[in-house]
């Protein structure tokens, strides 16, 4: 299958000799939630401005549905809706005009039934007569995603969709999202809540200093970095690890009171009931066992740091 | 061709000169009142004939002009740089439009208004004094040609600001004393020789010259050749419009 997003030994250099993209590739695959993670100035915003067509290419190539967004610009952005980082709404316009202006400037016939299907989706229809100036900032937020949709991408970019917005709306949104793959739209959200990325990606990449470091679908990405911990807090305090312990690599906490071991499934065979019964062997008693798993956040820090 | 886009962006427009539709004809009718109440009656009343036509009559195709000038250029300039000053403009570089789409939407609209308010500003003076119109199809191509020229200046003056300082210098500083100096209100064979060839570097007597002609058919210069200035003038904008879309000026880091 051809991949609706084909980004190309992809630069960007601003005027000023700042390197905001070193060579890029990446594809997006037709369907799927892609989230694109980064620290703040990483490129993230930069590499969606051009794929829309808002900042020019230092050099390489890009295709959306297999048309080059610069020689066949008017069918790749025909495709293409932009959810911008930034509120940037007109102030006098009521809702509706601001969303049926959309469609229009996307070459789309007027069509109030799917207008107003749009309105009603975001809860903006009760506001659809206000002045945009009126609208709080996540109703402003829907607006620009309304506005997005008015003319049927199939392709959807949310560059930080939830900075700043509240729990509600950020539910509203991951919901909306879903609804979207359903019907087949490609999303591809930029974020730094590692949290949004977990919930709702298929597929991750990571992008630091303008580098694509690693792009891996979410699942794989959790299992092949994901590491667990096994802590055991005791009865009584350890001087020192037992002998009888000693192949099993345990940590010891200052005070004696814990036990941390660090496995992951790839690696370790040895499932903890091994563990736990070679403790009980040895004749130590606890009273808690508890067990976490590296978050998407963790793994992040560490693979940013590593690169650094 | 997309002209759903052209469409939705100059409906857009003309919705943003709607919301202001009281100030945007009761100002130009209360400025020309003014200035016929002192050009036409107070000192007009003292300045004879020039031509063959009274100093009222004489200066209402230089009066439109003037307005012409300043108003196309204010409303394209604001249209163009309100979206960039706001950031919505994203939504129009986003979209599958091409750059003679935009170019026609926003200065078809600016130009559109400046026509409207040309149109009243013709009505007002004639509550004032008697006009006639001597050649009515080269009055309209004269005020054509000129609004769309100034409106692509003003697009491309709003494209250049980057400030609202900026927006208001040009035609503060040039495109005022421009018109002004330009034989808006006087015949320029009133002006001492010299003046008068420095005077034809000024590319508004050309305009105003042409504009009179069509009216009471005299003129400072062959209509002709205000013609061709005109379209010259109008030519060198849509050049340099095309090379801001060209290189993305302003527009496109």
């Amino acid at each position: 299958m051809n991949p609706m997003i084909a980004i190309c030994a992809l630069t960007k250099t601003y005027e000023g000799g700042f390197q905001a993209l070193k060579p890029v590739d990446l594809e997006i695959r037709e369907g799927e939630i892609f989230a694109l993670l980064g620290p703040n100035g990483a490129g993230k915003t930069t590499l969606i401005s051009i794929v829309c067509g808002l900042v020019n290419a230092s050099s390489g190539r890009v295709t959306v549905g297999g048309h080059d967004i610069v020689r066949d610009y008017r069918r790749a952005r025909a495709l293409i809706g932009l959810v911008p980082q930034e509120l940037t709404t007109e102030a006098f316009e009521s809702v509706w005009n601001a969303v049926s202006f959309s469609r229009g400037l996307f070459g789309k016939p007027a069509d109030p039934a799917l207008v107003e299907r749009i309105l009603r989706d975001l809860s903006l229809w009760d506001k659809r007569n206000n002045r945009i100036m009126t609208l709080s900032g996540g109703m402003k937020r829907r607006l620009l995603i309304a506005k997005a949709l008015s003319h049927e991408p199939r392709v959807l970019f949310l560059d930080e969709p939830t900075a700043g917005v509240d729990v509600e709306l950020r539910r509203d949104m991951w919901q909306l999202v879903r609804g979207l793959q359903a019907n087949g739209v490609t999303v591809i959200l930029t974020t730094h809540y590692i949290e949004e990325a977990e919930e709702m990606a298929d597929r991750i990449g990571v992008i630091s200093r303008g580098e694509i470091i690693l792009v891996e679908d979410k699942a794989t990405l959790m299992h092949k970095l994901g590491r667990k911990q096994l802590s055991v807090h005791l009865q009584e305090s350890l001087a020192e690890i037992p002998a009888a312990l000693g192949d099993w690599a345990l940590e010891r906490s200052d005070d004696g009171q814990t036990l941390t071991y660090t496995y992951d499934a790839e690696r370790h065979r040895r499932g903890i009931g091994d563990l736990l019964n070679a403790l009980s062997a040895a004749g130590l008693a606890y009273k808690d066992v508890n067990t976490t798993q590296s978050s998407l956040e963790d793994i992040f820090v560490s693979l940013v740091r590593e690169k650094a | 061709m997309n002209l759903y886009a052209i469409r939705a962006i100059y409906r857009f427009e003309m919705a943003r000169a709607w919301r202001t539709l009281t100030q945007s004809i009761i100002s130009p009718v209360i400025s020309t009142s003014l200035y016929f109440v002192v050009f036409g009656a107070a000192i007009g009343s003292r300045i004879p004939e020039v031509e063959g036509v009274s100093y009222g009559s004489f200066i209402v195709p230089g009066l439109m002009m003037l307005s012409l000038l300043t108003q196309s250029l204010s409303n394209a300039s604001f249209g163009i740089y309100f979206p960039r000053f706001t950031g919505t403009i994203y939504e129009v570089l986003s979209a599958p439009v091409s750059y003679l789409e935009i170019v026609v939407s926003y200065v078809g609209a600016a130009a559109t208004k400046s026509l409207i308010l040309g149109t009243i500003i013709l009505v007002t003076a004639a509550l004032f004094v008697p006009i006639r119109i001597e050649h009515p199809l080269w009055m309209v191509t004269f005020l054509v040609l000129t609004a769309v020229t100034f409106s692509l200046l003003g697009f491309i003056i709003g494209i250049w600001a980057d400030g609202f300082e900026k927006l208001q210098l040009v035609p503060l500083l040039v495109v005022t004393p421009l018109a002004f100096l330009g034989g808006t209100f006087y015949s320029i064979k009133m002006l001492p020789p010299l003046w008068q060839t420095v005077t034809l570097f000024n590319p508004v007597v050309y305009l105003v010259s042409g504009f009179r002609w069509s009216f009471y058919g005299i003129s400072d210069v062959s209509p002709l050749i205000s013609l061709a200035m005109t379209l010259l003038f109008l030519l060198v904008c849509v050049a340099i419009v095309a090379w801001i879309f060209r290189t993305g000026y302003r527009l496109k880091p």
